[in-house]
């Protein structure tokens, strides 16, 4: 194997990580505030790396050993969270700009958690999976408390980095045990021991279950998800924004290759697992959220609940289950680059509100807007003709046909509960007494991701062919076991 | 074509006027609905003449309107001669009604929908008479039903008009309950619901029984007493009459369209077309004619006392209904369907009358306060008096041939059910006598007895929109009955052909003709002692019914309360009904299911939503010791269940 080809597999990501240094020392050199370029480029970045990884066809390809794993799932996920970090940046430019906090820093630290996100979705073996884990991570940390003179961003950057190491700890407490009963750290060979394996490690079982906690708190399942409503609170905007519909979607990428391929064996095992965590958090992300008043906070719970619903298709295991899934995170990413974008778009003498009765009569001021916003939240609370419908549809069907009733038959109630959060803001739009209009105009970009994503959501019912195809190729992928 | 025109210009003139209305105006209204309906009544001659003159019966078949399984259903049109007796009823007093209701209506503020309404509701009627099948017969019947629903609540502002309006959908439902159970047997059966099949199979389930709680019941009988049960219904048969005199409220052009000449004599019409199956279960038979006697006789008698001019004539509908019934009970169809094309003209000329009455007094309804008519209504009083001749069956008039055909036929008929019906049948035609003319003399002799004097010298004749379709149901009382008899009730009658079956035994109209003669004179003779006493207690000795009144107050109270069935149903039914409805409601409903339900859970979700906001506390500790209960959980449920 010459050199070149060696390296191929990785060549996005290392091509993403040399765009980030590169941009970082631009920034650092250039004169005159250099945030709106170094944006630009940096979506330029993306945009390169995107075609990149999708450009290319070669079917399931391994480089470092078994290091580091490209195949279809890797690519179709890549993709989506190479549209995340391009939205966040697009998104972000012009909150941070008024905000006075346009710092070149943020379009880099976004690259570089991306390169730790596609190591993520290409990891297949315990110690890629931890170092994607972490770059991304330390990014994120640092974003979270991006506005370092707001009591609340640094707060949230403590917090999560905090609870983050621990999380980490916990992984790695996981990971060794695994690698302590089973002999080794990579996916492929672990998955035949577990196979062979007479009678299940007890040890095994242990250290897996320390891993599905530390990925459970990537994704913010619960219990592990106390970091989220905090985090998305304090975190400025478009932070929130970027850690809504993207690390979430690498996290759960991440979690859907550990668990079939390693364990894919042993189904049963960590399915019983999952339901759990799958309930408990569409329940407390349908419950809590009608509790809140600040949107941001709102969005943090919603997250939850959408997290439980995408762990439904992964608990059913199957092909279909998969799909549903990858179908899930793409509409999520969709659904939620949307309704950020109007969130961001909140702004009233000059300052950014987060209150959700600052959007009262919406329909009156803005109908356009209100009419947008209002196609994001039927489609999140999961009403038809929405993408969202299909979403759930898709991943309850799975649910259904692996025999999980209890699990289909509660993930339907608790969307039914979390229904009413996102309703009464549509109720808040069209029947209240307006409030104060928002500045205008919008941001033509934010405008633009915001009519787009709606348009999607509205949409999607007609022509849902492409996507799904997608989704299937991705989880056949990931079900064919070398 | 020409049955397709008959059958739906009056519906098209519906859609017309109905949606139009403000586009066409009143005036446009009206020209398209009675243009419609003359032209619709114009035909139906030409339809009269081919099939039931010439004998040449036809079906028009439309299209396939359900198909289901074994269930079948078309639209198609029916014109057999009984069909073409009924087209013509129907049509004629229909465009009569219609034309006199442009002058009745003048002052109404919503003429186009009254219009639409009328001749929606014919539309229903003739989709009733030429149906081919149960279940479009089903469709035209419950139509009539709408009709008359929304007729007599046409003065929706009137309280009164809509609790009569509901009431008469409510008391009409019970009876089309049993009728829909009736077309459900009919399928379950013999497997379709189209006529001709039915018929021709019928002679085969004669005398075929089922189990039915332990019971064993014979087949036809159970299906025609449930029809029958949709016929006394619509036809306001005791004990399902109460609702027609309350249908008065409505405007009088529609009590003479719907609750005289057509709509209550759809159960005769239903009788006579399921006659194939009536003959072979004599036992519903035997209720026919028992029913039919009773209503002749019991609403005679609560006509005596009525003083609403229009409940005089509304409970003399319900008596003639009891013949038609009587008269069918005892397999004389062709005279049960006679005396309803006779009864069409005289009750339609009664009822449009006394709406001239009405309108010449300025909306008063009561008898007590009229009086001395005479002078200022002489075309009315003349008409009036006609159309009193032909209900009393006065000879040469055209009530005479039909009830004197059937009351003929009852004492031929022989036996305690033929007893009975001649009995209550003479009895009845007694009472009717006398209480038409104590409608005329209260109306038109003596003194105005008007409280108002305005109203007195207001009193006017009608004008000539209303009078002149008052002369045609005149000329079809004098004349309908001589003219007719022969054809349709005359030996070997031959008018009805295979539309109307006989079994041979059955035939006690056939030896109508053979009636001793002093069976033949005695409804006449009681009709004109009737009219006589009448006379004397009104106007010659007009101090006597207060008299008589108070000599037997029980008596009088119990007739003039209409033998106190509205209490009895109010306290048997409506009041329970009521019970049950509010404690379901406040109980059932509110406290345990809205309870339990919606409220409970509403507040359920808000206690959930709190608990779970309080969770989240902001202190980082906390976190972290909810992730190392989760991670202490999950490992737990591992050892707990010792490896896989």
């Amino acid at each position: 194997m010459s050199w070149t080809s060696a390296f191929a597999p990785v060549l996005p990501e290392i091509w993403l990580a040399a765009a980030a240094m590169a941009l970082l020392l631009l920034g650092v050199f250039q004169k005159e505030d250099p945030f709106a370029r170094i944006s630009r480029l940096a979506v330029g970045a993306l945009a390169v790396t995107f075609v990149l990884v999708v450009g290319r066809d070669d079917g399931r390809v391994a480089a470092f050993d078994g290091l580091f794993v490209v195949d279809e799932f890797a690519r179709f996920m890549k993709g989506l969270v190479l549209i995340g970090s391009a939205l966040a940046i697009v998104l972000a430019e012009d909150w941070l700009v008024k905000e006075r906090a346009q710092r070149f820093e943020y379009p880099v630290l976004v690259l570089l958690a991306t390169v730790g996100m596609m190591a993520m979705i290409s990891a297949n073996d315990l110690v890629s999976l931890y170092v994607g884990l972490e770059l991304q991570s330390m990014a994120l940390y640092v974003l979270a408390a991006f506005q370092r003179d707001a009591v609340r961003s640094t707060e949230a950057g403590l917090k999560y980095f905090v609870l983050g190491a621990l999380a980490s700890g916990m992984l790695l407490y996981g990971a060794s045990l695994l690698y302590g009963f089973t002999g080794t750290t990579g996916f492929e060979p672990m998955a035949a021991r577990l196979r062979e394996a007479n009678q299940l490690p007890l040890g095994a079982l242990i250290g897996m279950a320390f891993l599905i906690a530390g990925l459970a708190f990537k994704v913010s399942a619960v219990p592990f998800h106390m970091w989220t409503p905090d985090v998305y609170e304090g975190a400025p905007t478009p932070v929130t924004a970027f850690f809504a519909f993207t690390p979430k979607i690498a996290a759960m990428a991440l979690f859907m290759r550990t668990m079939m391929t390693p364990f894919g064996d042993i189904g049963p095992a960590w399915q019983q697992i999952l339901v759990v965590l799958s309930i408990a958090s569409m329940g407390l992300g349908a419950y809590a959220a009608i509790g809140q008043d600040n949107i941001k906070r709102l969005m943090a719970y919603s997250s939850i609940g959408h997290v439980g619903y995408a762990l439904v298709g992964l608990t059913a295991g199957t092909g279909e289950g998969l799909r549903g899934v990858a179908i899930y995170l793409a509409i999520y990413l969709a659904m939620n680059a949307g309704a950020f974008a109007i969130i961001l778009g909140m702004r009233r003498r000059g300052q950014a509100v987060e209150e959700i009765p600052e959007l009262a009569g919406l329909a009156k001021t803005e109908p356009l807007t209100a009419a947008g916003l209002a196609v994001l939240l039927f489609s999140l609370a999961g009403v038809p003709p929405m993408a969202g419908f299909f979403g759930k549809f898709y991943v309850f069907m799975a649910a259904v046909n692996a025999g999980l009733f209890v699990l289909a038959v509660l993930g339907v109630l608790a969307s039914v509960v979390g229904a009413f959060y996102y309703l009464r803001i549509v109720k808040l739009m069209y029947f209240d007494p307006p409030a104060e209009p928002f500045e205008r105009p919008m941001p033509g970009a934010v405008g633009a991701v915001a009519a787009a994503s709606a348009l999607f959501t509205l949409l999607f019912f007609a022509w849902p062919a492409p996507l799904v195809a997608g989704a299937e190729a991705a989880a056949q992928a990931l079900l064919r076991l070398p | 074509m020409l049955y397709g025109l008959i059958v739906f210009l009056p519906l098209i003139a519906a859609i017309v006027a109905g949606f139009g209305g403000r586009a066409l105006g009143d005036r446009g209204a009206q020209v398209v609905t009675c243009g419609a309906l003359i032209v619709s009544a114009l035909l139906s001659g030409v339809a009269f003449y081919q099939v039931a003159w010439k004998g040449q019966p036809v079906t028009v078949e439309l299209l396939t309107w359900i198909d289901s399984g074994a269930f079948d259903v078309m639209w198609s049109l029916r014109i057999d001669q009984l069909t073409a007796v009924m087209l013509v009823v129907v049509t004629w007093v229909s465009a009569v009604v219609h034309v006199y209701s442009v002058g009745y209506m003048a002052h109404d503020p919503h003429i186009p929908r009254f219009m639409a309404y009328l001749s929606l509701f014919t539309f229903a009627m003739l989709m009733l008479v030429t149906s081919d099948n149960f279940v479009q017969l089903y469709f035209g019947w419950e139509g009539v039903g709408l009709a008359s629903y929304l007729l007599i609540g046409f003065w929706y502002h009137k309280p009164s008009a809509n609790a009569a309006a509901i009431k008469a959908f409510v008391v009409n439902r019970i009876g089309d309950f049993g009728f829909g159970l009736g077309i459900c047997g009919v399928f379950l059966v013999f497997g379709t619901v189209e006529f001709d099949p039915v018929f021709q199979t019928a002679p085969g389930f004669a005398g075929k029984t089922f189990e039915f709680l332990g019971m064993k019941l014979d087949m036809l009988t159970v299906i025609c007493l449930l029809l029958f049960m949709g016929a006394m219904g619509k036809s306001a048969q005791v004990p399902l009459h109460t609702w027609l005199p309350d249908a008065m409220e409505g405007p009088t052009p529609v009590s003479a369209l719907i609750h005289a000449a057509t709509m209550v004599t759809a159960g005769v019409f239903l009788v006579a077309r399921c006659s194939p199956l009536f003959e072979y279960a004599p036992d519903a038979l035997a209720v026919v004619a028992c029913i039919g006697a009773f209503t002749a006789f019991f609403a005679a008698t609560v006509g005596l006392c009525q003083n609403d001019i229009k409940r005089v004539i509304a409970y003399s509908t319900c008596s003639q209904l009891g013949y038609m019934f009587f008269a069918a009970g005892l397999s004389a169809y062709a005279a049960a369907i006679f005396h309803l094309f006779t009864h069409a003209f005289f009750k339609a000329l009664l009822f449009l009358g006394s709406g001239s009455v009405i309108h010449g007094m300025s909306g008063e309804q009561d008898m007590r306060r009229m009086g001395g008519l005479l002078a200022p209504l002489k075309i009315t009083y003349v008409l009036m008096w006609i159309g009193s001749l032909a209900l009393a069956g006065v000879p040469l008039f055209a009530g005479y041939y039909s009830k004197d055909a059937i009351v003929e036929t009852a004492f031929m008929a022989g036996g305690k059910l033929g007893s009975f019906a001649f009995v209550m049948g003479v009895a009845a035609a007694f009472m009717t006598a006398f209480y038409s003319w104590r409608l005329l003399f209260m109306t038109f002799h003596g003194q105005n007895r008007h409280p108002d004097r305005h109203v007195i010298e207001h009193a006017h004749e009608s004008p000539a929109v209303m009078l002149v379709p008052l002369y045609v149901l005149a000329a079809g009382s004098i004349f309908a009955g001589a003219l007719f008899a022969q054809a349709f009730i005359g030996e070997g009658s031959p008018i009805f052909g295979a539309s109307i079956l006989v079994l041979p035994g059955h035939d006690a109209l056939a030896q109508a003709h053979h009636a001793p003669l002093w069976v033949k004179l005695a409804p006449v003779a009681v009709g004109l002692a009737g009219i006589a006493l009448a006379w004397w207690m009104y106007v010659r000795r007009p101090d006597l019914p207060g008299k008589l009144a108070a000599m037997h107050g029980d008596a009088h109270r119990f007739l003039l309360n209409k033998w106190y069935f509205d209490e009895l149903y109010d306290a048997l039914f409506v009041r329970p009904a009521k019970w049950l409805g509010h404690a379901l409601w406040k109980r059932g409903d509110g406290k345990v299911i809205d309870g339990l339900g919606p409220d409970g859970i509403a507040a359920l979700t808000l206690d959930i939503a709190k608990r779970a906001t309080r969770l989240q506390t902001g202190y980082v500790y906390h976190y972290a010791f909810a992730m190392l209960i989760g991670v202490a959980l999950l490992v737990s449920w591992y050892l707990y269940r010792g490896g896989m």
